[in-house]
Order: structure tokens, then C-alpha cells, then sequence
């Protein structure tokens, strides 16, 4: 506008605001399109959204002017991602994320939001925190702040650095839980234990140490979803599913596992270790001795790693017995440096927030680089002692595995019967937070694609939450793993009234 | 190590891990003999672990004035939803109240959005998430000699990544010069190795200097000329004597364009300023909205424990307890680095002038037999084992000179510093006369 007033005191008269106000427009767009034209090809947008960008044009293009008179960029940048970095920033559509992202900011709760989202898709148990609750109403104190030695209060032993892979007091305690949770059938030497923040690390820890970017673990499917992720995302294992059937309840195949090892060895990959789960999830069942042996022989065949992920070991509630792949290991003569368990606090204890995971391991390389690779990745002190209070207090931990089990069992059981008469059948299980559902004969086509228009009903019109069995990588379209364990018996017939709005439709 | 049997993965069985170097092997001898006034006075004194002790007593304080902090507020009702809460976004309480922190240190003049924080369990993990984030297996990460050894480990190990030393030197006090910068991109070129990124530790580990505003200015301009990335890491950032000496990598970001912004980097955490390692709390703030995604959703692998966020989120957002912690800390680390320099000086020993950190930055070239890492070596392992010292031999920070060792003062009590400071003069002498 400066710019005007002179130009009119220059040309007088009304032509003089009319060129006034013409020129320097003129001007400006000359000056536009002389430095768009003159301006070095630039590179392509850096891959930032548009937040909080509030300057003037004229800034940007001094930079890119600047970059003319730049060295060739050839050994550098440009300042974008890695292609690793790129991969994981990369939008999931995957169900299993999409459905617990949608449910995360409108969560169903009876009082206060009883539209909301049935969190059937989240293996986490609300059943037996009020039991924690109330004994750190007694012990908090004592079990949180207190120096050992002096009795006073004191940050000093929590404050300073503490081994990466946990304190011999809180690895001495957690081998014991175990131990407690597999109801004595084994004891756990805690200088087999390297803890880690949560039981994600850990199996990523472990996969690090077992396999190199490129080779492969086979993994009896349907197989939880996360480990697509945990395992593939930083140390590059694929993950080759082995289909397990529904007509023997999705046991493991010792036949196809070998079909499915030769398979990948054709491909040129090499095959590292079978991964497993015990209780399974997404199906809840047991892996029985003499599977378990297969297993041991299968791996010990092919001089391959067996890792077990026993996470849901303290979970179990029906009438079969629970047997730990170190149970086998103890009675049997098989070589115990090719197994590994992981194992951790979120789901047995209830505390998923805390960062609790565990690598058990015989190997004492594993152990040896696993302990060092734990600094990426170790529990906060406080906790640790926190924990070592509470684990310490056998007789509370009895009296809550054995309620939490009892309160699984019971909800399992009302939820399955509810499913039943929906006309829903569930596979057996005997552990974990979930149930296995069959919801196929409601699924159209029977394919994949029916599976996921059946999920995105049930999650957008009904607002229940589940896992599609394509996500768990199962081979049969229409199954669903629905978790039990967010809800209160009140809740369940809400649950079931929304599920029966969608299959009644199909 | 590898006996016969099932085959592990070249990362479980290669060296890498880098704690097999005199660094490590210094708190080995330490762990095995360690010093106490009472029970064993003649033990080493560990003066190789840059750990803050000097103000846990206003940590106490605070936690007696505030105990319902740590158990999860009045009433342990809170605690359902905090024991269940694994969220990578963190909580938000936590988040606000780590901003808040950041901004007093740095005293109000930048200002860091919640939303952008993503925390680590740990800088070290924070390091490490960046260097996969920003760089892939055999780019470069370009970083000033002498640096943290822990570098050589958490930025290459399981990521793939190359660092590429830009060497600095005594006589300009070891500051990065544009030269340097340009020699070892030259280097990195020579070696086909795609540099992607420049990490630059201010306040310096293991120099105590906190970096000038020229020289950030001017590193700023290498990287946006350079199109690669920028990581600050600003874990002594409260640890620096005087508060208007420290300028963050975030003043200059801010007084600049969004373009800038989008390659910066800060990484921070509570292990060196609140001298609380044990608690694992690290912090990656970024500027660019793709890296906090990406950084939080790797984030999983390394969550702080929900119990921690929940028990420090209120003590963080105390202002006039951060302010008071912050302003004494200083002053005490100020105090503790003067008392080291000046007995060091009496005993003939030149120290860097520094004013930040746990440490000093000390010379003892004149006792080398010969100017080499050999010599270097040979004279840190006799103070470790005739004077009981575990200090830091400069050759495991890559420094190219010889004879200049790292000590730290701030893990121990004041008496058993002036122990430690006592043997180091004693051994002096007696090289000398020797």
C-alpha cells in the first residue's frame, strides 16, 4: 500500500489510484513469475503435514534460491524418514489397530457412556484389579517409598542406575510368580530372567537374538496379531503362518509344520525358530504334553529355536491342567538351549501399564545379549520395587490367582452360553481373556471380504469391537476373537443384544 | 562364546554391543572392589559414571511434604485406570508437566507443545528410536569427537547405522568448526555412506561445554544446506552452572523458518538433571509430525511405566519446586566443578574450561610415556589400579588426541571426592618424581 501514495503523487488524478494500485500488483506477479521460472527444480515435499506453518511465501522461496547454490546433495539427505522409519509411519488398515483406535476415544461404560464402544478387541482384564487395589490400600507405603535398610523414606536405591535387565530381587520374585502361576509344576531360576518393559520387548529382544534380518520363524496361525508388527518391524523376521484347522479345534500340526519348513527352505529363507503360544491366543486352548514333545523333537530335528509365549499361563480356568514347556523340558531329555519363554505381568497380574515382560531363557548366549539389548528397554525402579512388595506376598498372590481364575472361568462361561444362543459357537478353551467365535454362517460371501463386512457392521453399526480372524491370519474366513474381560456381568446382555442386531440382519 | 549347537543371530554373537572397551571395563574393576569409607576405604572410587547424587535430598523433601504423589494421588481409586494404561501417547498430565519442565530450563524462552513429546523408557532408547527412524542400515549419523561412548552402541548396534566422527580438537578447546563438518562428509562420501543426520550433544558429553550460539547457528545451516536431520540431545541441559549459558538447539528452530523445523530433533531426559536413571524416563521432541508418529508407535518397545508418568507427572508440574530444585542444582554442581578444578590445578593438572555437567574434561598428556592410545591406555589402567580411579580415557570417546580423560564428580559424597582428588595428586606425584 506504501507503495500507492507516491505513484498517486506521481500520476495525479484518478488514474493515478488506478495505476497505483495496478503496478505494484503488476509487480508482484512479475516478481512471481520471474523467480518461479528461475527457480531450481526443488526437491520433492518434505513428508510433514501442514501444522503450524504460519510464514509468508517469500521465505520459502529464498530457501529454495538458496539451494541453487548448494554442493550436490548426492551423498546426503534429503531430511525424509528412513525407509524403516517410513514403513511403520505408514497408516495401519489392519482391523485389529483400526477397531482399538475407534473405540479408544468413545469407550462404552454403563453409567457414563452406554452408547459407546464394547471393548470386546482389547485382551485386557478389568475382573480383578479391585483385589490389587485393596492391598495396596494396606501397602503402598511401605511397598513403594520405603528404603529397606534405613525404614525411612528414601528414593536413593530406586534413583540411580539399576542393571538394564532388572534387579536380582525383582527377577528372584517374578521366577517365583511363575512358579505360582503354573500352580508348582516348575521352578523358574531367576539367573534365567531378563526383564524387559513389557512383553513386547521382550519377544522383539528375543528375535533379535535368534534370527537375522531376512530369515524366518514359523508360526501356528490363527497367531496374534501383534507380533506381525513386533517382529518384523526392527529385526526383519517374516513370519510364515501355518494354518491350524478348526475340525481338531486349531491344534498344532507337527505334519504341517514340516510341510511348511520345507516350503519356506525352497524359497531360500532360512527358518530360525517356530513361535507358539500357550494358552493360544486368539483360540484359548491348551497345548497338550505330547504336542508339546512334537514340538521339542520338531525344533531339535531341524536344530531350530522353540519359543513359547506363555503369557497367559495364570489365566486358565477350565478343567485342563496347564503344562509349561519347561514342565516338558524338566521331565524329558530334550536340549533346553533352543527354548525360550516369554512371558510378563500384564495380563496374569492385571498391571499391562506397569511394563513388565520376561525372557526366560537356558541359553546362556541368549541370556548373555539379551541382558545387554535390555537397555533399550528396562522397567522403571519404582515399579520394580513395587512389584517386588506385592510378588513377595505369596499368600495374597495365591488368593488372587485363584479368584482371577474363578472370575475367568465364571464370565467365560456366561459369555460363551450368551454367544450359544445367539447361535454362535466358540471354540474350546481353557485360558486367556477371550473367546474364539464361529460366526461364519453370518459372513456373505464366505471369504475374507464377508469376514471384514461382517467386522465393519458389528464395529461401525453395532459399536462392538472385535478381531477378525483375518487379522490373526486365520486360513478359515468368519471367525472372531471376543474378549470378555473389559466387561461386568451387568454388561454382557447389552453385549449380546448388539451382537444379535447384526447377525439377525445377515 | 558360541559353543556348538543352535545358532544364535550375528547381532547375539558379534561385538558390537562395544562393552568389551576400557569404558566398560573400568566399572567391572570398580563392581568387583568398590570403594567405601567405611567397609573399604582402599576400593576404587567410580568416577567414570555420570550420575547425579548432589540434590536427591530436594527430591526427599519434596516427597515428604508430598507422599499421596507417589501412590497414585489421594485415594487409590486411580489406580485401576493407571495400572491398565499402556497407551504409547503417554499421559497427557505427564507430558504437559515434562514441557513444562523443558521450558524452565531452558527459562522460558522456547516453548514445547505436549503433543509432540513422545516418551522413551530412557534418552538411550530415544537414541536409538531416532537413529532407526531417520537413517537406515549403513547410512551415516555424523557426530563431533570426543563423544558419549554409549553413542558407539545405541546408535549402531541393532539399527545398521554408521557414525561418522567429525573430529575437533584442543586447539580452539574442542569446538566444531565448518571444516571438520566438511572433512567428514568428504570422508563419508569416499566411503559411500549416505549421511542422514548430525547428532550434537549440548551441553557436551564428555567436554562439560555447554555450545555457543554461533556454532549452533552455524550447524543449523550445515544441516538444512545438507538436507539431512538434526539431533539435539539436551540431557544436561539443567545440568549447565549458569542458566544463561545454555542455548538450545529449540531457540534457534524457533527464531527460524517451519522448513527448519522439520529436521530437528531434541532428545531429553530425567536420568542426569533430576538424577533419577533408575526411573527410565526419556523424551523425544520433534518438531515434524511424521517423526512423533512414527516415534511414538515404535515407542511401544520402550514404554515408561504408567506408576512412573502418573508419580512424577505432579512434582514436574510443581513450578516453584522445579524452579527451586533447578536454580540449587546448578549452584552445587557449580560449586562441586570448581572444587575439582582447583584441586586438580594444584596438582598440575589442566582441566578444559568448562560450565556444564557431571564432569570435567582433564589433561594429563604430560604423564603419557608416549602421546598414543597405547600410552593413553597404559596410564589409565595404572590409575585404575595404583590410584583406584575408574575416570574415562578419551580414546573411548574417540578422541584423536591423546591424554585427555573424562571425570566425573557428581556421583559420590563430598568426602569421598576430596578422597578421590587426594589419590589422584598423590599419583601425579608420583609419576612425576618417578
Amino acid at each position: 500500500m506504501r507503495v500507492i501514495v507516491p505513484l498517486q503523487a506521481v500520476v495525479q488524478g484518478r488514474g493515478g489510484l488506478v495505476l497505483g494500485s495496478l503496478i505494484p500488483c503488476a509487480l508482484f506477479y512479475f516478481l512471481q513469475f520471474y523467480l518461479r521460472r528461475n527457480r531450481p527444480s526443488s526437491p520433492p515435499p518434505p513428508h510433514s503435514s501442514a501444522s503450524g506453518s504460519n510464514l509468508p511465501e517469500l521465505a520459502s522461496i529464498h530457501r529454495s534460491l538458496s539451494r541453487s547454490l548448494l554442493s550436490p546433495r548426492g551423498s546426503y539427505g534429503p531430511a525424509r524418514l528412513s525407509s524403516r522409519g517410513t514403513a511403520v509411519a505408514r497408516d495401519d488398515d489392519n482391523p485389529y489397530y483400526v477397531g482399538l483406535k475407534r473405540c479408544a476415544d468413545d469407550p462404552y461404560n454403563r453409567s457414563t457412556n452406554p452408547q459407546g464402544f464394547l471393548l470386546l478387541g482389547l485382551a485386557e482384564n478389568r475382573l480383578s484389579l479391585d483385589i490389587i487395589q485393596d492391598w495396596l490400600v494396606k501397602n503402598w507405603k511401605e511397598s513403594v517409598l520405603l528404603d529397606d535398610e534405613e525404614g525411612e523414606l528414601s528414593i536413593q536405591g530406586l534413583a540411580t542406575y539399576q542393571p538394564y535387565d532388572g534387579s536380582m530381587d525383582l527377577k528372584t520374585a517374578v521366577a517365583e510368580f511363575m512358579g505360582q502361576v503354573m500352580q508348582g509344576s516348575v521352578s523358574f531360576n531367576p539367573s534365567h530372567v531378563v526383564l524387559t518393559a513389557g512383553a513386547t520387548p521382550a519377544v522383539e529382544t528375543l528375535s533379535f537374538c535368534l534370527a537375522d534380518p531376512g530369515d524366518a520363524f514359523l508360526v501356528p496361525s490363527p497367531y496374534y496379531p501383534g507380533w506381525d508388527r513386533d517382529i518384523k518391524w526392527r529385526a526383519g523376521v517374516e513370519l510364515i503362518p501355518v494354518p491350524c484347522r478348526s475340525t481338531d479345534n486349531f491344534s498344532i500340526s507337527i505334519a504341517a509344520l514340516e510341510l511348511a519348513y520345507n516350503q519356506v527352505k525352497k524359497r531360500g529363507m532360512k527358518v530360525r525358530a517356530v513361535l507358539v503360544s500357550n494358552p493360544s491366543n486368539p483360540v484359548g486352548s491348551l497345548i497338550d504334553r505330547e504336542t508339546l514333545c512334537g514340538l521339542l523333537d520338531f525344533v531339535m530335528e531341524k536344530n531350530i529355536h522353540l519359543i513359547s509365549d506363555e503369557i497367559f499361563a495364570g489365566s486358565t480356568y477350565g478343567s485342563d491342567k496347564f503344562v509349561s514347556v519347561a514342565e516338558v523340558l524338566d521331565a524329558e531329555s530334550f536340549d533346553k538351549s533352543r527354548v525360550h519363554i516369554i512371558y510378563g505381568l500384564s495380563k496374569d497380574l492385571s498391571v499391562p501399564g506397569f511394563r513388565v515382560g520376561v525372557i526366560y531363557s537356558y541359553n546362556e548366549n541368549v541370556l548373555a545379549a539379551a541382558s545387554k539389548l535390555a537397555r533399550f528397554s528396562s522397567i522403571s525402579a519404582p515399579t520394580q520395587r513395587l512389584l517386588i512388595s506385592m510378588l513377595s506376598d505369596r499368600k495374597f498372590i495365591a488368593k488372587y490367582l485363584t479368584v482371577n481364575r474363578a472370575r475367568l472361568h465364571d464370565m467365560h462361561a456366561l459369555f460363551v452360553d450368551g454367544l450359544k444362543q445367539l447361535g454362535i459357537k466358540c471354540a474350546s478353551s481353557s485360558g486367556g481373556f477371550y473367546c474364539w467365535a464361529d460366526m461364519s454362517m453370518f459372513i456373505r460371501p464366505y471369504s475374507e471380504k464377508g469376514e471384514l463386512k461382517l467386522w465393519d457392521n458389528l464395529l461401525n453399526v453395532a459399536k462392538v469391537n472385535v478381531t477378525p480372524g483375518s487379522s490373526c491370519h486365520c486360513i478359515e474366513p468368519g471367525w472372531f476373537r471376543c474378549c470378555f474381560t473389559t466387561l461386568t456381568e451387568k454388561d454382557v446382555p447389552t453385549v449380546l443384544e448388539r451382537i444379535q442386531k447384526i447377525t439377525k440382519s445377515n | 562364546m558360541a559353543k556348538k549347537g543352535v545358532p544364535l543371530s550375528e547381532m547375539a554373537t558379534a561385538d558390537t554391543h562395544g562393552e568389551d572397551s576400557p569404558y566398560f571395563a573400568g566399572w567391572k574393576a570398580y563392581d568387583e572392589d568398590p570403594y567405601d569409607a567405611a567397609s573399604n576405604p582402599s576400593g576404587v572410587i567410580q568416577m567414570g559414571l555420570a550420575e547425579n547424587q548432589v540434590s536427591f535430598d530436594l527430591l526427599e523433601d519434596y516427597l515428604e511434604q508430598h507422599p499421596q504423589e507417589f501412590g497414585w494421588g489421594c485415594g487409590i481409586s486411580s489406580f485401576r485406570e493407571n495400572a491398565l494404561f499402556q497407551d504409547y501417547h503417554g499421559l497427557q498430565t505427564f507430558r504437559r508437566a515434562v514441557a513444562l519442565f523443558m521450558e524452565q530450563i531452558r527459562g522460558g524462552r522456547t516453548q514445547f507443545d505436549p503433543e509432540h513429546i513422545v516418551l522413551t523408557a530412557g534418552a538411550t532408547a530415544a537414541n536409538e528410536l531416532l537413529s532407526f527412524i531417520l537413517a537406515d542400515p549403513g547410512d551415516g549419523l555424523l557426530i563431533p569427537t570426543p563423544y558419549y561412548p554409549g553413542f558407539d552402541r545405541d546408535l549402531r548396534w541393532r539399527t545398521g547405522v554408521n557414525i561418522i566422527p567429525v573430529h575437533c580438537n584442543s586447539s580452539n578447546g574442542f569446538q566444531i568448526t565448518l571444516r571438520a563438518l566438511e572433512d567428514a562428509c568428504t570422508g563419508a562420501e569416499s566411503m559411500k555412506v549416505r549421511v542422514k543426520g548430525f547428532l550434537l550433544t549440548n551441553p557436551s558429553n564428555p567436554l562439560g561445554v555447554a555450545i555457543t550460539r554461533p556454532i549452533l547457528e552455524e550447524i543449523l545451516d550445515f544441516v538444512s544446506q545438507k538436507d539431512i536431520h538434526l539431533i539435539s540431545d539436551e540431557i544436561y541441559s539443567g545440568s549447565v552452572f549458569s542458566s544463561d549459558e545454555f542455548v538450545s538447539m529449540a531457540e534457534i528452530v524457533e527464531a527460524r523458518g517451519h522448513e527448519e523445523r522439520e529436521r530437528v530433533h531434541i532428545v531429553y531426559s530425567l536420568s542426569k538433571d533430576l538424577g533419577l536413571p533408575g526411573y527410565r524416563v526419556g523424551t523425544i521432541y520433534s518438531y515434524n509430525d511424521q517423526v512423533v508418529t512414527t516415534a511414538r508407535r515404535m515407542s511401544s518397545f520402550t514404554l515408561v511405566s504408567s506408576q512412573t508418568q502418573k508419580m512424577l507427572a505432579s512434582m514436574l508440574s510443581d513450578k516453584e519446586f522445579t524452579k527451586n530444585y533447578l536454580r540449587t542444582n546448578r549452584e552445587r554442581l557449580k560449586k562441586r566443578y570448581e572444587f575439582v578444578v582447583e584441586r586438580l590445578s594444584n596438582a598440575g593438572i589442566r582441566c578444559l574450561r568448562g560450565n556444564a555437567g557431571l564432569f570435567c574434561w582433564m589433561n594429563l598428556g604430560e604423564l603419557l610415556e608416549e602421546p598414543t592410545v597405547e600410552g593413553e591406555l597404559s596410564l589409565w589402567n595404572l590409575i585404575l589400579h595404583e590410584a583406584k580411579l575408574n575416570i574415562s580415557p578419551g580414546s573411548s570417546c574417540h578422541c584423536l588426541e591423546a591424554g585427555w580423560f573424562r571425570v566425573c564428580f557428581a556421583n559420590m559424597s563430598q568426602q569421598t571426592l576430596e578422597v578421590a582428588l587426594r589419590r589422584m595428586k598423590d599419583f601425579t606425584e608420583k609419576m612425576k618424581e618417578g
